[in-house]
């Protein structure tokens, strides 16, 4: 049988807040445990919240960015449930009024083509704190320092089709959220988490099969890995005759499978309601009109305005525009040598070869946009060659200096582009290569343009290549012609 | 007159007129607890004694009194619920869950009182996490009420009431989340004032039930009770439902005229049922009023039946979350040797709470569970609109609604906490002021059997210092409130 792939994400995007979403403690990440957890955060008996302004103008921003309905009087409940790392006994949540209501994103997938994805909603929620379980004289310990920092949980529709698709869906949340500033979408300190929900039915079937949650995945490589080894062992039981239960499952990366989380979890009933210690969160459309004034070029928006304005092709414009690190990146290159196609070539050319070849991230790349662009400046004002910029960009990745210009003299790159010494390294050539002239002259007027070449290897070679290579075709085509 | 007969404000003038210091004051009551409170024998109001505290706090005041700049709090003495948080001090809120918590903080209330240099001497018994309405489900004992010690002093705040009746205290914080306030006020014959819902700051008060939870002041008369409110109320930044209004000097207008003020009498606060001799005595204090110049009307509260089963969904609902930070992981009573967490949770609390509490915890738990909560939480929140829309009603009609605080006066210890249903009547005039946010006080209004009795004024949203001003005329005019349990000279 035929088989069609229903995906819906759910993406908890930790929000960059200053402090915490109901306390004033930092949200920096990496501190000695529970030194930055307060009173608040402990959940000690007494203590209260109050909502952090800056968490609901952050969730505002992301609303408008995805053109979704704000919810006006937003409404925060209390999910209860016992673990050691929420200290309440419950998260404070939004359940039936969240913040954002449906929205949507537009995603483009491999064939180049786009697709529109709805968002359901996303709603303002605390983080948990962490479970320690390194050994503490037989005991588990708990950090708190987590507990409280204010996360979005945007929800989509499920619309998604496949595990490229939902891939395609997340970077592309990755990549709005951090456009916005909103979230510093560091997957790899858990700034951003995904719950797959995956479910398969019969092809041409209106109604869904039953589904499973593969929760917590923190990577996109492991989003596509992990929807696809669970479509396949939802494929194997269904195509055996079997049925999906529905239950929350885990992805194990090293055994590449996922499996069941203890059924007990499932079967939570969350008792929610509304929390009785904050007050419906009342917002007006003046509020709303502020936020969104305050909206950043977002990646659908550049990608336009570098195919539109700067003459990009629309591939570039896409690798360009799609993460927040490229496009700053790239928009400081080409404001430092102003010239965004030049820019574009060599941030997509040998830029990204070394940063793949060395695996390092853009953000902290060896050679700054600052020093690319002041490279290729040279490069535009003739000072070096196209061959030169990349024997600066070599010294400047091996971090042999960190002036461009500095590079230049040291490394002999400067270009020679005064006529004069041009003139007279290339009527040395012509003198010292007599049997090439004879040749040059009595070719056939069409084929002497083939014939410059040599007369050109000799001149950069005389000048140890800093000779200005446009410079001497026309010096020598002037000084050779004059010969026939 | 000795010493402790003194009411809140003589003291504070006597302190002030340097007739006696803050540490002689506060010795007084520390050895009248020593003596009163402690042993078999005694009333057992205090959970905590903070004597070594208190004399020291009282020496500061002394000196600060010396440096001139006193306030009228500056070194008179009084003692804090033990649902407050104090910094560095034992808070149990009646419960073996936190018999070993000391909070590193201050409660707003707590701070309020410190800055302006009250004395606190101690920490009163309550109903455990102020569940009760007899102080019988407190961890540390039941508390005896000074008129009769075989009877209640009501609950949950009947530590403060009992210590204050019994002069071991000129007043007392108290929390009210159905009652708590007034009616033990009302059983030990003390003027006590639950204030408008957001005008005493929760922060660091332990929760009950969020909504409903509410500080305020116990003491002899209803000046007294204004001097305690002027210290106790303020906007709070770190409430969120703490409500940003100013804080008036409730002392200022207890004199002014109530002639012409019309006093609802609801016919739902004044039932067939209602005990004749109950009924009886309030009417002769309304009377009182009615001599002030007031005018009666009747009024009715339709809802009002529907009180106690609202309350006893949302109140139960609310705290099934708020108890829920009692876990054993952080803070407070741990079992020993747990298996796992599993294991941890389940006999942390199981040995940690009282029945009354687990009772509570359970009807909560079962009213929020998919399938129920429609049917019990909803309807119970919009029951608690029908309640706030009969008051709303109400008090475009009339200035104040009165009514008794208690069906019938203290009842003896044990009579009732066999059966939990009997219990919850006990609340049945008391629970809409909270459901509604009202302001809700008890006055002395004479005795039942030897036993005092309370009238109710409630008031519409901050009308606190009309209520005061109301209670002190009548206090002006009548006696009640002077009348001492016997025994405690």
């Amino acid at each position: 049988m035929e088989w069609e792939v229903v995906i819906g994400l759910e993406i908890h995007a930790q929000l960059a807040t200053k402090s915490k979403i109901f306390s004033g403690s930092s949200t920096a990440f990496g501190a000695e445990p529970n030194t930055q957890a307060s009173l608040v955060d402990l959940g000690l008996p007494g203590v209260l919240p109050v909502f952090n302004a800056e968490a609901l103008a952050m969730a505002v921003k992301f609303g408008c960015a995805i053109d979704a309905q704000i919810g006006k009087v937003s409404i925060f409940d209390r999910k209860n449930y016992f673990y050691p790392d929420s200290p309440k006994g419950y998260q404070t949540t939004q359940l039936n009024h969240p913040i954002v209501g449906m929205g949507s994103i537009d995603v483009t997938l491999e064939d180049g083509t786009t697709k529109r994805i709805n968002v359901t909603r996303a709603h303002l929620e605390e983080d948990a704190g962490k479970s320690l379980h390194e050994d503490f004289h037989g005991q588990s310990g708990i950090d708190l320092n987590r507990a409280g920092t204010p996360l979005i949980e945007i929800v989509s529709e499920p619309e998604i089709r496949s595990a490229k698709e939902a891939v395609a869906y997340f970077k592309k949340m990755h990549s709005i959220v951090t456009y916005l500033g909103i979230c510093d979408g560091d997957l790899s300190q858990g700034s951003m988490r995904c719950d797959c929900n995956v479910s398969l039915r019969p092809k041409g079937q209106e109604e869904f099969g039953t589904r499973t949650e593969i929760k917590n995945v923190n990577s996109f490589r492991f989003v596509e890995q992990a929807i696809n080894v669970e479509i396949e062992r939802q494929r194997d039981i269904l195509e055996d005759g079997g049925t999906i239960t529905q239950e929350t499952r885990l992805f194990d990366a090293n055994k590449m499978e996922t499996r069941s989380m203890r059924s007990k979890e499932v079967a939570n009933d969350y008792r929610y309601f509304p929390c009785p210690d904050l007050l419906p969160v009342v917002i007006d459309d003046e509020y709303i009109q502020a936020i969104r004034s305050t909206l950043p070029e977002l990646p659908d928006q550049k990608k336009q305005r570098l195919m539109d304005e700067n003459g990009l092709s629309e591939y570039d414009a896409d690798v360009l525009s799609a993460t927040r690190e490229m496009a700053d990146y790239f928009e400081a290159v080409a404001q430092a040598c102003g010239d965004y196609k030049l820019a574009a070539n060599w941030v997509m050319g040998e830029l990204s070869a070394a940063l793949n070849k060395n695996e390092v991230d853009i953000k902290v790349s060896p050679v700054s946009a600052e020093q690319l662009g002041a490279m290729i400046a040279r490069i535009i004002d003739n000072t070096i060659s196209s061959k030169g910029g990349k024997d600066v960009f070599a010294a400047l990745w091996d971090k042999k200096g960190d002036d461009v210009d500095t590079l230049i003299d040291s490394l002999g790159l400067k270009q020679v582009s005064d006529s004069g010494a041009i003139e007279a390294i290339v009527d040395d050539v012509i003198a010292n290569s007599p049997k090439q002239v004879e040749q040059y002259v009595s070719a056939e007027p069409d084929k002497r343009g083939k014939m410059v070449g040599f007369f050109v290897g000799q001149v950069m070679k005389a000048s140890k290549g800093t000779a200005n290579p446009g410079m001497v075709n026309k010096v020598l085509k002037e000084k050779l012609d004059a010969k026939c | 007159m000795a010493l402790h007969n003194l009411t809140l404000t003589q003291i504070s003038k006597g302190l002030e007129a340097g007739n006696f210091t803050s540490v002689e004051i506060t010795q007084h009551f520390l050895d009248r607890i020593k003596q009163l409170d402690q042993g078999d024998n005694g009333l057992n109001s205090f959970i905590t004694v903070t004597q070594d505290q208190a004399l020291a706090d009282a020496k500061a005041a002394d000196e600060r009194r010396s440096a001139g700049n006193a306030t009228s709090w500056t070194g008179v003495p009084f003692a804090h619920k033990d649902i407050f948080c104090t910094d560095g001090v034992l808070t149990t809120c009646g419960s073996k869950m936190l018999g070993n918590f000391v909070p590193p903080y201050d409660a707003t209330v707590v701070e309020n009182m410190k800055r302006e240099g009250a004395v606190c001497l101690g920490k009163t018994n309550m109903d455990e996490f102020a569940m009760g309405s007899s102080n019988e489900s407190s961890f540390f004992g039941p508390v005896k009420n000074p008129w009769n010690k075989e009877t209640i002093p009501g609950g949950s705040s009947g530590g403060s009431a009992a210590a204050v009746a019994a002069r071991l205290v000129p007043a007392a914080t108290g929390t009210d989340t159905g009652g708590s306030i007034r009616q033990p006020s009302a059983l030990c014959g003390l003027t006590g004032l639950k204030p408008t819902y957001g005008r005493c700051s929760r922060w660091g008060m332990i929760a009950y039930a969020s909504s409903l939870d509410q500080a305020g002041p116990m003491a002899r008369t209803a000046e007294d009770a204004a001097m305690m409110l002027n210290v106790m109320a303020s906007f709070d930044t770190k409430d969120s439902t703490s409500i940003e209004q100013d804080v008036p000097d409730y002392t200022a207008t207890l004199n002014d005229d109530i002639a012409g003020k019309v006093i609802g009498l609801p016919k739902e606060f004044f039932p067939e049922s209602l005990n004749g001799e109950m009924k009886q005595t309030m009417m002769s204090a309304i009377a009182e009023f009615e001599k002030l110049g007031c005018t009666v009307k009747e009024i009715s509260l339709p809802s009002t039946d529907l009180a106690i089963p609202a309350y006893y969904v949302v109140a139960p609902a609310e705290c099934s979350a708020n108890l829920s930070r009692m876990d054993g992981v952080r803070f407070g009573y741990r079992c020993e040797d747990p298996k796992d967490v599993e294991d941890l949770y389940k006999r942390s609390r199981g040995e940690g709470f009282g029945d009354e509490v687990k009772r509570r915890i359970m009807i909560g738990t079962y009213a929020l569970s998919t399938g129920f909560y429609d049917a019990y939480y909803v309807k119970a929140q919009k029951i608690r609109r029908l309640i706030k829309n009969d008051f709303v009603k109400a008090f475009q009609e009339v200035d104040f609604i009165m009514g008794p605080v208690t069906p019938s006066p203290a009842f003896k210890i044990g009579e009732k906490s066999g059966d939990p249903v009997e219990m919850y009547m006990e609340d049945k005039f008391t629970l809409s002021c909270n459901l509604a946010g009202l302001p809700g006080m008890s006055i002395p209004a004479g005795q039942i059997n030897g036993l005092p009795v309370g009238l109710q004024i409630m008031g519409d949203y901050w009308s606190e210092a009309a209520m005061l001003n109301a209670a002190h005329k009548f206090q002006q005019a009548t006696d009640f409130h002077n009348a001492a349990p016997q025994g405690i000279e």
